[in-house]
């Protein structure tokens, strides 16, 4: 009785999660399945869903447009070395916030986050200036750099509340055993972080992935990275559907895939100090 | 336990972050604060090499001044405001869904969080094209095959459409760390109250919702820092037409389109005091909750 | 082993290097998505071929290559070797000194060769700071079998009053055919440029001599009153966002009865591998109101720039008289067709008889030749251009009152309303300009 009573709601609930779980990814899932479509299919009504002459034509369009390779390098280049770089000088300060805190801590804290509240554009000129004073317009290393700022307070405060959460009691244990305050943070404190470090990388990974105006505005041909090539698709001259769909589906398509191999470890340390 | 030794280890360990940070503030902030009361037209030649004009707060007076100001405020505040209040109260019902038994709790899972790759500016196109599209979008497919007059989204409903596509973004965001959260909330504390007979409205306001309390202001603080700033969107979209035109979308215009980087400074200026009005309320509430 | 091979190779490198430095460069081209220059990168080999020069190109989309080339050029960035600009931007930039002159172009080029109306657009002071890549104006695309089956007939210069009968006629909403699209896209190059050239035809103008705002005349008003009674009865749904690219897709779809729009455009809209009503399109001069001596004909090129200050001057004017030459007009003549060359540009491809077998060849040259960039309307005005104003403020202006108007066409406020906040914004961003 009980228990085809809790298979009666197993039922409804899958249905429903079903439901709103394809009603959300539906758009992507329509970019996509648009990719494989010749122009006059994408825009056929009624729409084809599934029912169509399948091609890669598109795609090999795009590919023979643009050095999608080049694109795909940099964005991989300047992501990942923003996300590492940015974690290797936050460690340490989200450490101290979390074990040695002050009074100041909380200041600090809200302090760096509220930096990520001065709107870009109202910078850009004075940014652009100092790039091609310092020779870093245009390079991957600027890029890199500049990132790294846009989301370090996210990363600091990200490991800081994973930190917190860490027992001081093992720390302190650890000390008595004559451990240096190195060996503290490398042999017992980062192997528990792990976790929470993974998915402040993720987090960042998919942050830097999908910035689109510094990336756009500081770079010309060298370090240009996936942003820059979507915005030379957005809106060619005539029908596009099926094009733009295959760029779109192109510039996402990593990312989604790092997504989604990776969301175990996105979603157990996306916590923020949510949970207690 | 903290000893002098590790205070000023500790503040060693800090120091490259705030360094950075306090860099990445101050120079640009000290530039654009110079720039705010100058003459800048880089069309008509003013460069820095050539010195540039004082003209006090001429450009502080005009940005407030015309027309467009009041305006871009009330289209930032509904728009932050709009998909705050969207992702949140569909961030919670949809993580209490997920968090019930079902069948292929991953997979769905990976259904949902998906729009948070997208990058904005392909999701922006995506749904302008091939979605609400007066002719040719699917939207209008589907009003048209009900036998009604297709909407024309972008221009008709124009801030309604931006937060449908930015809140499309960031329900995921919300729906993950809520999650998190509810996953924490004491099953035997719900079993307990099942027992005694609650209801499932009051078991959700009084038990379900006070646990996520600390997770919805963490939501709304990092929600509200992108928020404010987005830009792709509007830029893809409208273009700032039919009054989805944001203060940091207005700077953009004055910066970049109009080339008067004086007066968009003098913006800039004027964003950072509402990011900061926004930020010290919001600070008052998570800061509370941050140590509770 | 690994690494004896590795610095075999970089040792060949080296080598490589040092035999080509001397002439072969790398340019960075800075270029707008349309069809004509996607084209031209796929020809770039034939271009590192006759020179040794290689290209990177960065194609952006125009209202982000806008922003992006103006940010570069006036903070001498120093990211472009070659910046593909308009005519709206090059006599301003050549002004401000930041284009290096395109006076010592070779012999062959024939630089005489340039149609004079595009030739002077991009001039400053007589000088050519920029070479046509593709010159355009604007006029009427018809669908033939439509006018037909409704008993009318498209004279060679039609008035906006012949326009609205047939778009009136044309329209069968049942079937999805409007009789007429037109830009209302918010933005100056989109709908700004439209209205502007539609209000040229009713004797509007931006500014009288004294550079003040005109918003407030008559004229501006029937006009305005007259396109969006001409939208909202034969016009598609949704035209408060359709521009350039929009209109063009509705067309090719047989959505449309009449597009007016740019001359480029009629390759695109005859091409049948695009266009389902490639063999029923006819031409006819842009209109204008009865009695109104100005046709709503705009001017504009897309032209390749360099900007003062780059390292590799000599090999970007190499590309520049590469890709507007005679000869690359040629070669894609004989790899696509004569339809598909880069219209616009210069006086020899209309001389050429191949090129006037094409159907849109002579309307094309007769439009371009229509449009007088310093006398666009029928008042005096104090500016050069017809469908944009050649002052630095424009851009930014333009786009403001477009916004205006759109917001008129979506049905958010009146006529009125939009004329008097535009005169406003005018009046305001001329003043802070120091007119």
């Amino acid at each position: 009785m009980a228990r085809s009573a809790t298979t009666k709601r197993k039922v409804i609930n899958t249905t429903a999660a079903w439901i709103v779980g394809l009603l959300i990814f539906f758009p992507i899932l329509w970019t996509i399945l648009t990719s494989f479509k010749t122009e006059a299919q994408a825009i056929a009504d009624p729409p084809i869903f599934l029912n169509f002459d399948w091609t890669l034509e598109n795609y090999g369009v795009v590919m023979e447009r643009s050095n999608y390779m080049r694109f795909l390098w940099n964005s991989i280049i300047i992501a990942g070395g923003s996300t590492i770089l940015g974690i290797i000088i936050a460690v340490p300060a989200a450490w101290s916030m979390a074990f040695v805190p002050s009074k100041r801590t909380k200041d600090i804290l809200l302090w760096m986050l509220s930096t990520k509240m001065l709107p870009a554009v109202g910078v850009l000129y004075p940014i652009y200036l100092l790039f091609i004073k310092l020779g870093l317009l245009d390079t991957r290393l600027g890029l890199t750099i500049v990132l790294m700022l846009i989301n370090l307070p996210i990363i600091v405060w990200m490991l800081y509340t994973y930190f917190k959460e860490i027992p001081g009691e093992i720390l302190e244990a650890a000390r008595m055993d004559g451990a240096s305050l190195r060996e503290e943070v490398f042999y017992i404190l980062t192997p528990m972080a792990i976790p929470g470090i993974a998915s402040t990388l993720l987090l960042n990974v998919i942050l830097a992935w999908n910035e689109a105006f510094w990336t756009l505005n500081l770079t010309a041909a060298k370090a240009a990275p996936l942003t820059a090539f979507i915005a030379s698709y957005s809106s060619p001259e005539g029908l596009f559907y099926a094009k733009l769909s295959a760029a779109s589906t192109m510039a996402i398509a990593p990312i989604l895939i790092l997504g989604w191999f990776s969301q175990k470890q996105l979603v157990s340390g996306l916590t923020f100090g949510a949970v207690k | 336990m903290a000893t002098q030794h590790s205070r000023s280890a500790a503040r060693l360990m800090m120091a490259p972050a705030v360094v950075l940070l306090l860099g990445w503030m101050l120079v640009p902030l000290t530039m654009t604060l110079f720039f705010s009361f100058k003459k800048y037209l880089p069309l008509r030649g003013d460069s820095l090499a050539n010195g540039l004009d004082w003209v006090g707060f001429e450009n502080y007076v005009r940005f407030v001044t015309s027309s467009s100001f009041w305006p871009s405020i009330y289209a930032t505040l509904v728009i932050v405001g709009g998909v705050l209040a969207i992702t949140v109260t569909l961030g919670v019902l949809l993580a209490i869904l997920l968090n019930q038994p079902m069948w292929g709790q991953g997979i769905v899972r990976i259904l949902v969080i998906a729009p948070f790759f997208v990058m904005p500016t392909v999701s922006a196109l995506v749904w302008k094209n091939m979605f609400m599209d007066p002719v040719n979008g699917l939207l209008a497919h589907l009003w048209k095959a009900f036998g009604a007059a297709p909407v024309e989204w972008l221009s008709q409903a124009s801030l309604p459409s931006l937060i449908l596509i930015v809140s499309w973004q960031w329900l995921p965001f919300a729906t993950l760390i809520l999650l998190t959260a509810i996953q924490s909330l004491d099953s035997e504390q719900l079993e307990a109250s099942e027992m005694d007979g609650a209801q499932p409205l009051s078991r959700f306001f009084y038990i379900i919702l006070p646990h996520l309390g600390r997770a919805i202001t963490i939501v709304i603080l990092i929600q509200t820092i992108f928020l404010l700033a987005i830009f792709a969107e509007i830029f893809v979209t409208t273009g700032g037409a039919f009054g989805t035109k944001t203060l940091s979308y207005l700077i953009f215009q004055r910066v970049l389109e109009s080339q008067n980087v004086g007066l968009g400074s003098a913006g800039g200026v004027y964003a950072i005091i509402l990011a900061n009005i926004v930020a010290i309320f919001l600070m008052r509430i998570v800061g509370k909750n941050l140590d509770a | 082993m690994r690494l004896k091979a590795h610095a075999l190779f970089m040792g060949a490198c080296a080598v490589a290097a040092l035999t080509t430095a001397a002439t072969a460069e790398t340019i960075t081209i800075a270029t707008v998505n349309n069809g004509d220059m996607i084209r031209m990168q796929g020809y770039t080999d034939d271009f590192t071929a006759k020179t040794g020069h290689e290209v990177e190109w960065v194609t952006l989309e125009e209202n982000v290559l806008r922003q992006r080339v103006t940010t570069d050029i006036s903070t001498k960035g120093g990211a472009f070797d070659i910046m593909t600009i308009g005519m709206y931007e090059t006599p301003i930039w050549g002004a401000n000194g930041w284009l290096i002159p395109l006076d010592d172009l070779s012999a062959e080029y024939d630089v005489d060769d340039i149609l004079p109306a595009m030739r002077n657009g991009l001039s400053h002071d007589g000088t050519l700071y920029a070479a046509p890549f593709y010159g355009e104006s604007s006029m009427i695309m018809y669908r033939t079998d439509l006018m037909e089956k409704a008993g009318l007939e498209m004279p060679e210069a039609p008035t906006w009053e012949f326009i609205r009968e047939a778009a009136i006629a044309m329209t069968d909403r049942a079937n999805e055919i409007n009789g007429i699209c037109l830009r209302g896209k918010a933005g100056w190059g989109e709908g700004g440029a439209f209205i502007t050239v539609t209000g040229n035809s009713f004797g509007a103008r931006w500014f009288d001599e004294d550079w003040k705002a005109q918003f407030d005349q008559p004229q501006w008003a029937e006009a305005l009153n007259f396109y969006v009674d001409l939208m909202t009865e034969a016009g598609p749904p949704g035209y408060a966002t359709n521009g350039f690219n929009e209109n063009l897709s509705l067309f090719q779809q047989g959505k449309c009865g009449m597009w007016i729009d740019a001359t480029v455009a009629a390759s695109f809209v005859t091409n049948p591998n695009d266009s389902t009503v490639a063999d029923k399109v006819g031409f006819a001069l842009a209109p204008n109101k009865d009695g109104v001596d100005k046709r709503a004909n705009w001017l504009w090129a897309w032209a390749l720039a360099i900007p003062a200050g780059t390292q590799k001057a000599d090999a970007a004017k190499q590309f520049i008289e590469w890709a507007t030459s005679k000869e690359y007009i040629e070669l894609v003549a004989e790899k696509e067709g004569w339809a598909n060359v880069p219209p616009g540009a210069r006086t020899s491809l209309y001389d050429n008889p191949e090129y006037q077998k094409v159907p849109f060849a002579k309307m094309t040259l007769d439009s371009i030749n229509a449009a007088d960039p310093t006398n666009p309307t029928v008042d005096p005005v104090p500016y050069v251009g017809i469908q944009f104003v050649a002052i630095p403020e424009f851009a930014g202006i333009a786009t403001e009152v477009s916004q205006e108007f759109s917001a008129v066409y979506a049905g958010q406020q009146s006529v009125e309303e939009a004329l008097e906040k535009a005169q406003a914004l005018t009046t305001d961003a001329m003043e802070a300009a120091g007119y």
